[in-house]
């Protein structure tokens, strides 16, 4: 069994993980071979599911854990991570 | 966030008759309108925003599922409406398929939270197969409303 890396991130982004970025998560998580998870209190869903991800209904400083297995484990959260650093790359006034 | 907190009762349609896109867009808002939500001079100004939001990628979120949104200045409190097409309408999801059941949410720009709200719930209620499957075959705007109403009292799974 290959193991399982976790990193904690923060919703930094005004707008919380609504739907685009839960679009950017899934296109993102999607590069990679391995399963990557988000947990947000003990609620896990598939990173690959926008409807998943939008079931955790996180908004701005909302922390979740990140757990992904698999051989590129660690460069997917890398990514992932960044993608929430970011903010998705939103400006705060942006429309939808 | 339950339905009957957004949904506008009135606003309803299970007979969607639009065919792409932009008219069943159209369609949705003008249900709003009908039902006294929105104002007949903000109409078209909400439209375009919607579509001027889908162009950075498609609501349509797969499962024949699609939640077209926008945020405007003109709405107070977040506003929906759920809207059902019988043949379905091509909608660029993310799966390919054709959209049955639609939620349509206008926000006002400053209540971030309460968009996030309504998404949670859209979407953990569609997880269930059958409250999805009985939404697609509902044939009267009151067969959708019960529906809602129900998946409110949580008698589908959570």
């Amino acid at each position: 069994m290959p193991a399982t890396i976790h990193r904690t991130v923060i919703v930094s982004n005004e707008q919380g993980l609504h739907m685009r970025p839960a679009d950017l998560l899934v296109r993102a998580a999607a590069r990679f071979q391995c399963q990557i998870e988000i947990e947000k209190d003990g609620h896990s869903v598939d990173c690959r599911s926008i409807m998943g991800i939008l079931t955790l209904g996180a908004g701005q400083g909302v922390s979740l854990k990140l757990s992904a297995t698999g051989a590129d484990a660690e460069e997917a959260l890398n990514c992932i991570a960044e993608l929430f650093a970011d903010g998705f790359n939103e400006s705060d006034s942006e429309v939808a | 966030m339950k339905f009957s907190d957004f949904v506008s009762g009135k606003a309803i349609r299970a007979d969607l008759r639009s065919s792409d896109k932009t008219s069943v867009i159209g369609e949705l808002v003008e249900s709003l309108l009908s039902a006294g939500e929105i104002r007949a001079g903000d109409k078209d100004d909400i439209v375009k925003a919607i579509l001027k939001r889908e162009e950075l990628g498609s609501t349509g979120i797969g499962r024949g599922i699609a939640v077209p949104h926008t945020k405007h200045p003109s709405v107070n409190k977040l506003i929906g409406t759920v809207g059902v097409s019988t043949n379905g309408v091509e909608f660029e999801s993310l799966d390919g398929e054709k959209v049955q059941l639609f939620f349509l949410l206008v926000s006002p720009p400053d209540r971030p939270g309460d968009h996030l709200r309504a998404l949670e719930n859209i979407s953990r209620q569609l997880r269930d197969e059958t409250f999805c499957r009985f939404l697609k075959q509902s044939k009267t705007s009151d067969d959708i409303l019960q529906l809602l109403n129900e998946a409110d009292t949580s008698q589908f799974g959570s």
